[in-house]
């Protein structure tokens, strides 16, 4: 390969007929409540550690849907499972136990 | 539908146009300008004045944030009166980034009576020369679009593949600088271009309509003007490559210097750095110019059209059209003396 001194950047778009969706699916079965999850943001607006740093459980719902899950598992660390975000959900998802879960499944566990 | 598409068409003047060359096109589809000189003297007939006292009209330099406003205004304004001085009004520029200074510049004027004032005193200072606003700015491929139809009735060839009888499939591309800065400036403004589409389809040719059809070829200027940061011009071409390449394209066709450049070279560079061509037998995908399209179907020479002196080789495709070319003669010059051949790419067929 001869080197021009710049390189080929991969495009940002989602190829959503490529989106590898089998950890989401998986993630429905141990918590199916996640699937009435209609993107409201409360969980993250009411989020104590999204007050201080870039965690961001909307953000992470999104990049699990759409089998992003590279960095997925360093964000998570961020959560202390305090439960605010499944006190306040208008569609009763049960948040703890879905991040709970997302760590494990990340985990291969 | 007529009422409404009428309203997408633009004034193109009959006769009678002031050319300016492009700077950057003589040197790399050097065939193409003469092409449209030729194509309107000889099977149009129209009166079109080329003046050998023009220069730059300091698109590129404008774009990349180094010549000021005003110095642009009075370049633009002496190519102004060279075609003033000559008694023409309809002003015709080679180039699509011409084509978008100057009408940025007349808008300019337009809505800034005071700029011209001043622009008018620069030059007159500078050069003691005077000028007057077009009547008519059109680019050549408006002119040529005007009168696809009677071309059609004189060309040789039609863009049907002869083995298989089916008309050839097209990408067309159009310069963003042609309607995108001014959309009323371009046939079907900026939602239907249809300057390339209208021809292809007057000669026989399909249009492949492709999710990136309208995505930047990757020239942008400052993308590709500094080494380091040509990767986001290759990653735009490649995003319009890759979103061509399932509909099998047999050439693309473009009216803009930057796109047909960027759109061919590319194809080289990104065989050379991943291994990849756009086409099933790793040749590539022809890039033409319009004039180049329009001389080859007219019997043009191809090699007088400057076909050799692109990166993707054209001979598959015209043997599929069916037009009669001289191996030996593509490297010959005027004076009949061979040239030295290029070297090959490692990757893409030639």
């Amino acid at each position: 390969m001869k080197d021009f001194g710049f390189a080929i950047e991969k495009p940002r778009a989602l190829d959503t007929d490529k989106t590898n969706r089998e950890l989401y699916t998986r993630l429905l079965k141990r918590e199916p409540s996640f699937a009435r999850c209609f993107q409201c943001g409360m969980c993250s607006a009411t989020c104590s550690a999204r007050n201080f740093t870039d965690y961001n459980i909307r953000r992470i719902h999104t990049l699990f849907r759409q089998g992003q899950t590279q960095e997925l598992d360093q964000m998570l660390k961020a959560c202390m499972l305090c439960g605010k975000c499944t006190l306040v959900c208008p569609r009763g998802v049960n948040l703890r136990h879905l991040i709970i879960q997302m760590r494990k499944l990340l985990n291969n566990d | 539908m007529n009422r409404y598409w009428n309203e997408y068409q633009k004034a193109i003047a009959d006769d009678h146009y002031f050319y300016e060359r492009s700077c950057i096109r003589q040197t790399f589809f050097p065939g193409s300008e003469t092409a449209f000189l030729r194509i309107l003297k000889e099977e149009l007939g129209k009166d079109i004045y080329d003046d050998f006292r023009q220069h730059t009209c300091t698109g590129i330099g404008y774009h990349a944030d180094i010549v000021p406003i005003e110095t642009t205004m009075t370049v633009v304004a002496r190519l102004f009166s060279l075609m003033t001085e000559h008694g023409y009004t309809n002003y015709v520029p080679s180039c699509v980034t011409s084509f978008g200074v100057f009408t940025e510049v007349i808008h300019t004027w337009q809505e800034h009576p005071e700029l011209l004032e001043k622009t008018r005193e620069y030059l007159y200072k500078a050069t003691k020369r005077e000028f007057e606003i077009p009547t008519n700015l059109v680019h050549p491929s408006d002119i040529i679009y005007k009168f696809r139809e009677e071309l059609a009735k004189k060309m040789k060839y039609r863009l049907v593949n002869r083995f298989t009888g089916k008309p050839l499939r097209v990408v067309e591309h159009i310069g963003c600088h042609y309607a995108k800065i001014f959309p009323d400036k371009g046939i079907g403004k900026a939602e239907f271009p249809y300057v390339l589409a209208g021809m292809i389809e007057s000669w026989g040719g399909e249009v492949v309509d492709y999710p990136e059809r309208r995505h930047c070829c990757g020239f942008g200027f400052r993308q590709y003007l500094i080494q380091e940061n040509r990767g986001y011009s290759i990653s735009n071409t490649k995003k319009k490559l890759e979103s061509m390449e399932p509909y099998e394209p047999d050439f693309i066709v473009t009216n803009c210097p930057g796109c047909t450049l960027f759109l061919d070279r590319w194809q080289y560079t990104i065989a050379e750095m991943e291994h990849k061509t756009y086409d099933k037998d790793g040749y590539g995908i022809p890039v033409l110019t319009y004039e180049e399209m329009a001389g080859l179907l007219l019997g043009y020479d191809p090699w007088e059209l400057g076909l050799q002196i692109h990166q993707v080789q054209a001979e598959h495709l015209l043997d599929k059209i069916g037009i009669e070319y001289n191996p030996n003669d593509k490297f010959k010059g005027v004076s009949g003396k061979i040239f030295r051949k290029p070297e090959k790419p490692t990757i893409l067929q030639v």
